[in-house]
């Protein structure tokens, strides 16, 4: 028997969560410690299977584990990974220590930064989200992976209703939970219509996806499910025209939670709607798939052009991410290796480099006390680490070469090119839009002068937010400049959806 | 007669009648501010009952005993250690209630009904049944009644009274037409005689229907619900949490052993009226529940749309979806009683039951928010708490029986849910209380109180999440309404 590393990186979480619970109020740097602890356990364990999964012979499920949980209905505790989630279990892990770097602050009355009312729930909500996050992305059993979907949703509603920005967090956290409950819901009809008709069609009653793959679900029924489940999971991925929630859910929740929100569990989406989606239904994804494209170019050329009038840079990150994440449907609806691999790099990338715009904009709202793009400026000279942080997270964002966007992104337009080059060539739009925000905005808020409301009171980033920034851009650079350590790995797991898909 | 398997199958109730003579003898010698032990006396009486009941009043084969008026089966076993659980835990939340905590008679009362409604549970006998009901119903209706001072609490015993006994008249005309028709009062062998071959489904229609006023009525099912909302508000706290889960869960029962067991040859007939009852419940109630700013009424109109819930397991009409109902049921107990032990322990305090009341119970008490978060995710529907795997399996059971719709309308009743529930937890979390400092106003817990919603916090956990034992149970008990 082998060391359970999955069932460990995934209930680790929720134990901490609720050793953390237990511990007395007043013990704040306590609590963080026990979190920080935690999350650098998960962030090291999760990059041990991403490296035994990378040295190995990168073929098919790896680390299974299995247990019976109801054998009268075919559910069990069934966890792996392939070279499509290993990367996105070493993103949470990447992000969930980094948000709890984050959420450390500064308790000096003048700044309080990151969490400093009532840490102790913070974090032990965080590490539910967290939890449900990993188990989606291990879980190859479907009853399991909605049991973990659901469980990343509604701790979301609590974090960013409690410790959101004052002015929208209500309506936002309501407008969130209802948005991803929703599409969850519609999900799992058709998850229980697929449970059924392959209980007729095989015998056998089995939420197993391994099973389900083979089920022989008639072309008719993938017709029909499709785009319920599709769309219903990839409400969360923010895809046009559902994407409405994102934005007013990135502006509203705290740092940390925006990191999550915009960085894991968007990914989240796009994950399981690929999973259950496109690698359960592949007739279905066939016929819909021009759809799906026609949405996704809107997102990506619509979301940039929207981030690009912001004037808020919370607002500006949260559209840009409807754009990228755009990018990500749009790779998975050309049903191509090309497109595929492109998405899954994407999905890694655009996680960690949204992860870093919102640490920074979090580090420079705590100080400065506003998010708004023009009454910003100077911030290099006092924060210089965040600054080299937000551009290089810029760079990766426009797809410069040297960096994981352009490593991402360039598959996904050649994958789109060879289904239908009118999108990739109004889509390739988007990149021009992208650059232009991004420089703009990295000249007036670093680069120009200081205002003078904002001189004297407005310091440096604590150590804690360095080791974050740096954390954040090393994965980032890596990739960037040695896509072998991940490019191959994704394309192992897309092959296996290519094999569902039939070999098109 | 009287076998050693006689007294097995009604070991629970033998015990629980001593101990309600028990608690009868010693409650004149207790000084007044003693009175409150007897809470002690009934929880631990019935944990005891519980655990003598396992080891020596567990069913082998179904057998019908007492002359055929009770089947000793184990769906009847499981249903009546959730309503005993149900029972110790009502006991424990009464225990420092101000009023009905002292009285010797609410402990009496409570476990007269718990009785009969352990009968319910396996009765199958139509003469049996009705008693069964009226055993459970009577002391519900003195306890809702129970503050005499109150007028509420009299209006909702009153208004409980005359609801109940025309709901159960029109039943027993019901019983009485089968009766006529069948020639038999026994369950196993009404469904021989009661069929669509010697009687025409325009008949059953009608006989189906008186029965489903009592049953809905004991269920507060749409549209059979307006009682529930008055009596709930009025009545003690913790008997409300008792009405909407152990009495519900008893009528569930009935509905299981009856359509199942004697009227399966009426399904055609049975299975719309019951969706269309399902589909409105879960309507009505949770589109009600929307604008309540009382607390016990919010829970009533959240519990008569979860009654919907479990009906469309019913309506499934099959071995799966009578195991979600039972594990429903289970999961629903737990869930509900954990909400009304929370409403009680802070109204204990405060005195206060509207929803704004609550604003910064994260403050006051931690623990008590993060159990209400608990019973509120569970009564959403969220893991990893017993609500939501309750509602995968009962919507499960919807779809196999190809009643796609129904479990449509569940699911965007559910997000309606969502709403309110949310918006529950919000007042808990988010807001202080106006111009207070919330240290100053703690929630303090007593004993009982903490024991009981721990105890109900753990319950809904372990269903939500290690949910195999509990479903395996609840299998082996619909087991027999097919065999």
């Amino acid at each position: 028997m082998n060391f359970p590393i999955l069932s460990v990186i995934t209930f680790l979480p929720f134990i901490a969560g609720v050793i953390i619970l237990m511990m007395p109020a007043a013990r704040k740097n306590e609590t963080r410690a026990v979190a920080l602890a935690t999350a650098t356990i998960d962030l090291l364990l999760s990059g041990w299977v991403y490296l035994q999964y990378l040295l190995g012979d990168m073929t098919g499920y790896q680390f299974l584990e299995q247990y019976n949980w109801l054998p009268q209905l075919g559910i069990t505790l069934f966890f792996g990974v392939d070279g499509m989630s290993a990367p996105l279990v070493l993103l949470t892990g990447i992000v969930m220590f980094t948000g709890v770097l984050i959420s450390w602050g500064d308790d000096d009355p003048h700044v309080m930064s990151g969490i400093q009312d009532r840490p102790r729930e913070f974090f032990a909500f965080l590490f539910l989200l967290a939890g449900g996050v990993f188990g989606v992305f291990v879980s190859l059993d479907l009853f399991m992976l909605f049991f973990f979907y659901e469980i990343a949703v509604f701790p979301m509603y609590l974090l960013i209703a409690i410790w959101g920005w004052v002015k929208t967090r209500e309506y936002a956290a309501m407008k969130l939970t209802l948005y991803l409950f929703i599409g969850s819901v519609v999900a799992l009809v058709g998850a229980l219509a697929m449970y059924w008709v392959q209980y007729q069609n095989t015998g056998v009653l089995s939420f197993n996806m391994l099973d389900m793959e083979t089920a022989g679900f008639s072309t008719a029924f993938q017709n029909l499910w499709f785009l319920p489940v599709f769309l219903g999971f990839a409400v969360l991925g923010g895809i046009w025209p559902f994407h409405n929630w994102s934005p007013d859910g990135h502006v509203a929740a705290p740092t940390a939670v925006s990191m999550f929100h915009a960085g894991v569990l968007m990914k989240l989406g796009a994950f399981a709607a690929l999973r259950v989606g496109v690698m359960l239904l592949p007739e279905g994804a066939k016929t819909w798939a021009p759809l799906i494209m026609g949405f996704a170019g809107v997102a990506v050329v619509y979301g940039a052009y929207i981030a690009f009038v912001q004037t808020d840079l919370k607002y500006m990150i949260g559209f840009s991410s409807v754009s990228h994440m755009g990018l990500v449907v749009l790779g998975v609806s050309t049903l191509n290796e090309t497109g595929l691999v492109g998405a899954g790099v994407q999905m890694f990338s655009h996680g960690v480099m949204t992860a870093l715009f919102f640490a920074v904009t979090g580090m420079i709202y705590d100080r400065a006390h506003t998010r708004m793009i023009p009454e910003l400026g100077g911030m290099a000279k006092i924060m210089p680490f965040a600054a080299i942080g937000f551009i290089i997270g810029g760079l990766v964002s426009m797809g410069m070469p040297g960096f994981s966007g352009f490593v991402a992104e360039f598959p996904i337009f050649m994958g789109v090119w060879r289904e239908q080059w009118l999108v990739a060539v109004i889509s390739s739009i988007s990149i021009v839009i992208t650059a232009a925000y991004i420089m703009m905005n990295i000249r007036k808020v670093f680069f120009s002068p200081l205002p003078e409301n904002l001189e004297g009171h407005v310091g440096d980033v604590t150590v804690l937010d360095k080791v974050a920034i740096v954390t954040l851009c090393l994965f980032m650079i890596a990739i960037g400049l040695f896509p072998s350590v991940m490019v191959p790995m994704v394309s192992t797991g897309v092959e296996n959806i290519m094999r569902l898909l039939g070999g098109a | 007669m009287f076998t050693p398997i006689t007294f097995a199958s009604i070991l629970p109730e033998i015990l629980i009648l001593a101990l309600g003579l028990l608690i009868l003898i010693f409650e004149p010698f207790w000084k007044e501010d003693q009175r409150r032990n007897a809470g002690w006396l009934t929880a631990g009486g019935l944990l005891v009952t519980m655990i003598v009941s396992l080891l020596f009043g567990r069913p082998g084969e179904p057998t019908a005993t007492l002359g055929g008026m009770i089947r000793f089966d184990w769906l009847g076993f499981f249903l009546k250690m959730l309503f005993m659980f149900a029972g110790a835990a009502t006991a424990l939340l009464l225990m420092d209630h101000e009023k009905a905590g002292k009285r010797g008679e609410a402990y009496l009362l409570l476990l007269a009904s718990l009785l009969g409604m352990n009968l319910m549970a396996v009765s199958s006998d139509l003469v049996m049944l009705y008693l069964a009901i009226e055993t459970a119903s009577i002391p519900l209706y003195i306890l809702s009644g129970f503050l005499l001072n109150d007028e509420r609490s009299t209006e909702a015993g009153f208004k409980y009274l005359l609801f109940g006994t025309v709901a159960s008249t029109v039943m027993l005309y019901g019983f009485s037409l089968v009766y006529g028709f069948s020639g038999t009062t026994d369950l196993v062998e009404i469904a021989a005689m009661f069929t669509s071959s010697n009687l025409s489904p325009l008949l059953g229609f009608g006989v189906l229907v008186l029965i489903l006023v009592g049953l809905g009525f004991k269920v507060s099912a749409v549209p059979f619900h307006f009682w529930a909302p008055d009596v709930y508000q009025g009545a003690p706290t913790p008997v409300a949490g008792y009405l909407s889960t152990a009495s519900k869960a008893a009528g569930f029962a009935v509905v299981l052993r009856l359509f199942f067991i004697a009227f399966p040859d009426f399904s055609e007939v049975w299975m719309p009226i019951l969706a269309l009852l399902a589909a409105i419940s879960m309507t009505v109630g949770n589109l009600l529940a929307l604008p309540q700013t009382n607390i016990k009424r919010l829970l009533a109109f959240s519990s008569i749309s979860h009654a919907g819930y479990a009906l469309i397991g019913v309506v499934a009409f099959s071995e799966l979806g009578a195991t979600s109902v039972v594990f429903y049921l289970a999961a629903y107990i737990a869930t509900n009683l954990l909400a009304f032990g929370i409403v009680m322990a802070f109204s204990r305090i405060t005195g206060l039951e509207e929803i704004t009341d609550y604003a910064g119970l994260s403050r006051r008490n931690p623990l008590l928010a993060l159990m209400m978060l608990a019973a509120f995710l569970s009564l959403a529907g969220m893991p990893p708490f017993g609500g939501f795997v309750a509602k995968v399996f009962v919507f499960a059971a919807g779809v196999e029986a190809n009643f796609v719709w129904l479990v449509i309308v569940g699911i965007l009743n559910s997000i309606i849910g969502v709403y309110y529930y949310l918006n529950v937890l919000k007042y808990v979390y988010l807001y202080r209380m106006p111009g207070e400092d919330e240290e100053q106003h703690p929630v303090p817990l007593t004993r009982p109180y903490t024991i009981a919603l721990v105890m109900l916090v753990v319950g809904v956990v372990l269903i939500g999440t290690v949910f195999a034992p509990w479903f395996g149970w609840s299998s082996d008990g619909v087991f027999v309404l097919f065999n």
